[in-house]
């Protein structure tokens, strides 16, 4: 049955190329309490797609097509979305959606379609021996964990023994991601660590915040999404919390999460992976080829926000890794494992970044058979209310591999025994 | 003309008590099992199987398990969703704890776990009744979900407090994992489908039933015909949990594959199987197979219309569901009140007077 599967499978993708077009779904949410970040990331993805249609022709001369699907955040809407769009000929899935993620990566694994996770999902799915079908370049919430720990500790002169540091995290398996790292580092620098739940959607956080101070920790770290992250930094502003004490990771470091709180979010800081605001070259390029020709997605509104500039970032990297995999293969009208194989070469270089136009957008990194992970590198960047736009106040900063690397193997171990699964790039 | 009771001669009391009285009806309904069981596996794809039948056939036992409690019972429930929360923890660690052992076993005994911790919730109703149990209920709704998420033990101490079920097999056959057969989630959700429908079928018009009915009609009464309260109400929380436990177990295992509570069995989840209930008919087994049928299969149609066939924006497509979804019900409830499981009725006796209604 399962070879007759395959047989099938490989039927179809042979008889793919006929219709020539690269087909890149977008599970994007632009309902629910998750839409206003929702939306802008699902902009940039479109916008960054049409550009490449636009400018160049396609990827390799072969037109590319989004296939949007809505979910609401939602993981039943997602399965739905993914069964339905896989037999359009999929190339490559990027939910958006740390719940969905781990529910496609067993899908996934099965019907032979990578996923990325950017930024988010199964932390340990970087171990590329265990996973082979996901990856989640150029970082991760381990990592994210680790660099807000270095960033306290430059800031504190490189001592934190003792110091209080609590994390506000949506109680769900996106929050809970670092809490395993951040123990490790507590464990390593000696600061005391007090964990704060909030409960989906993240609108009632009184008595988390009541419990900040009265604690009065020296830092509060945050791994929000949504409209959990405006009512945290003006719970925060409430109960006056020094705002530049007060990191989000890059979930929860969007202008929607900052504006509605007004003057008094001045301050606030979160980590990212890709750098905000409008200033490259290649917004040039989509104001001539997309905005002035009225194909934005979208209302089009939000040009230059950070989630717009993440979605840009997250459809670079499926397009470059599919250019690699058109590279490697020799064909145009690449397929599912073929992707794959460009996503596994995948190499992010400075040089590579100046010639499509986003000098220095994100870090440099490269990708192997055992590492699908990257660099893991993110900046952080602060809140400048008066200005209406985030600063980056850090360059790239890399986290402590030494602690993380362990808990990857240990996590990717476990789930490979679970699953029988034997390890690959030996 | 063909829908009619003339002609067909009860001689004896089991025929005079079955329930699909009518020739054509039992023929009807040997079709219907039929073409579900011989026809549907050899058809089916993983999209028809993820996205229309498997939800489907699941949150029909949810809503005949709710619909036991609610619908035949009289006790008005919320906890839904952190019954069938316990049903997919039980299964799940059983399911890890006991590898060896038959899932379908599992899915019983998660079943068995939830009707005893919904005997325990149910303790209130005996002092307690309709909003003000329904607010008793709601706290174990939250108690549950937070207990999941608060206890590690419950998933194993993963890290991201995720559970996701492993590979087992029925007769050689992978019925959970990721390398499911769509035909065969949808044969292991249909055989549980039918034997719970089965089971409450012939409990609701049994002794049991009529208390439960006795109970919701009027308890006072009831309990001066002779009706034990104690035993009928947490027989019926008993029931009803089961049936809840078991699809919780299901829609874990053999649907979604992977689930963290919150998300999952929030309080939305009680409110859908209620709302499915109250749409598809209370009282009625019938009617839990509408009301999940309507509201499971109609936001998928909805998407794949107006997405797919009329090509709209995917977010006005998702709202205009909800408007749609929401008028509906608003229709429905204003023209036929008692569900869809009561047009049902109106309808087969419409037919038996075919064609010449006087």
């Amino acid at each position: 049955m399962k070879r007759l599967a395959a047989l099938t499978v490989a039927a179809v993708m042979a008889a793919a190329p006929a219709m020539a077009e690269l087909v890149f779904p977008s599970l994007s949410y632009r309902t629910g309490p998750y839409a206003a970040n929702g939306i802008p990331f699902a902009d940039g993805y479109a916008d960054y797609f049409t550009l490449v249609n636009e400018r160049d022709g396609g990827i390799g001369g072969i037109k590319t097509r989004i296939v949007e699907c809505e979910t609401g955040y939602n993981t039943e809407k997602g399965v739905e979305c993914y069964e339905s769009t896989k037999g359009e000929g999929a190339l490559i899935y990027q939910p958006l959606s740390t719940g969905i993620t781990y529910q496609l990566i067993p899908k996934v694994t099965a019907d032979g379609i990578p996923l990325h996770s950017m930024g988010y999902g199964r932390t340990s799915a970087s171990n590329g021996k265990v996973f082979k079908w996901v990856f989640n370049y150029p970082t991760n919430y381990w990592n994210g964990a680790s660099i807000m720990i270095k960033y306290i500790l430059g800031q504190e002169g490189g001592d934190i023994k003792g110091k209080k540091i609590a994390l506000v995290y949506h109680n769900s398996a996106y929050g809970k991601e670092p809490i395993r790292t951040l123990q490790e580092l507590s464990k390593k620098h000696g600061f005391e660590l007090s964990l704060l739940p909030v409960d989906h959607p993240g609108q009632e956080q009184k008595s988390q915040w009541l419990q900040i101070r009265r604690e009065k920790p020296d830092y509060v770290l945050m791994w929000g999404w949504g409209v959990m992250n405006q009512v945290a930094i003006q719970e925060a502003a409430n109960i006056r919390f020094p705002m530049d004490k007060f990191i989000g990771i890059w979930w929860s470091g969007s202008e929607n999460d900052v504006l509605p709180v007004g003057a008094k979010a001045d301050g606030y800081k979160a980590l990212n992976m890709n750098l905000p605001g409008s200033d490259f070259p290649i917004y040039a390029d989509l104001k001539k080829y997309v905005f002035d020709k009225g194909m934005a997605a979208g209302a089009g509104d939000q040009a230059g926000t950070v989630l717009y500039n993440r979605g840009l970032y997250a459809a670079m990297l499926a397009v470059e890794a599919a250019k690699k995999a058109q590279e490697i293969h020799g064909v145009a009208q690449i397929t599912p494992a073929m992707m794959r194989d460009g996503m596994e070469a995948l190499d992010i270089t400075a040089a590579k970044m100046d010639a499509l136009g986003v000098p220095n957008f994100g870090p440099e990194f490269s990708v192997s058979c055992a590492d699908h992970g990257g660099g893991g590198q993110a900046v952080v960047q602060q809140w400048d209310a008066k200005a209406g736009k985030w600063n980056v106040i850090s360059d790239f900063i890399t986290p402590d591999k030494s602690v993380i690397d362990p808990l990857i193997e240990e996590d990717s171990m476990a789930y490979a025994k679970e699953n029988n699964i034997q390890l690959r790039c030996n | 003309m063909f829908y009619r009771e003339a002609g067909d001669f009860n001689t004896s009391y089991k025929q005079d008590n079955q329930t699909f009285p009518i020739k054509f009806d039992r023929w009807r309904y040997y079709a219907v099992l039929a073409v579900a069981f011989g026809v549907v596996p050899f058809f089916i794809n993983d999209y028809w199987a993820n996205a229309v039948f498997v939800p489907f056939l699941i949150y029909t036992i949810a809503a005949i398990g709710l619909n036991i409690l609610t619908g035949y019972c009289g006790q008005l429930s919320l906890g839904t969703g952190g019954f069938m929360a316990v049903g997919a923890y039980a299964v799940y660690k059983l399911m890890t704890a006991f590898p060896d052992v038959s899932i379908v076993i599992h899915v019983i005994l998660a079943g068995g776990i939830t009707a005893a911790v919904g005997v325990l919730f149910g303790l209130p109703s005996l002092r307690i009744k309709g909003f003000y149990l329904a607010v008793a209920t709601l706290a174990a709704q939250f108690f549950l979900v937070w207990l999941f998420n608060r206890v590690p033990w419950f998933y194993n101490y993963s890290a991201s407090g995720q559970i996701s079920a492993p590979e087992r097999t029925v007769v050689g056959v992978a019925v959970t994992g990721a390398n499911t057969e769509a035909w065969a989630k949808y044969m292991i959700s249909l055989v549980f489908v039918v034997a719970c429908a089965w089971l409450a079928r012939n409990l609701t018009r049994g002794t049991i039933g009529r208390k439960w009915m006795a109970i919701r009609d009027m308890d006072i009464a009831a309990e001066i015909i002779g009706v034990n309260p104690l035993t009928a109400k947490l027989s019926a929380f008993a029931v009803s949990s089961f049936f809840v436990g078991i699809s919780g177990a299901l829609f874990f295992s053999v649907y979604l594959g992977a689930v963290e509570v919150g998300e999952a069995f929030g309080i939305q989840k009680s409110f859908l199987v209620l709302f499915m209930i109250i749409i598809g008919g209370l009282g009625s087994i019938f009617g839990s197979f509408a009301g999940a049928a309507f509201l499971v299969l109609l936001p998928v149609l909805l998407k794949n219309t107006l997405v797919g066939g009329f090509g709209w924006a995917t977010d006005l497509a998702a709202h205009f569901e909800l408007v749609i979804v929401g008028g509906l019900i608003i229709s429905f409830l204003i023209m036929e009140p008692h569900g869809l499981a009561q047009l049902w009725r109106v309808a087969k006796e419409k037919l038996r007077l075919w064609p010449f209604p006087h």
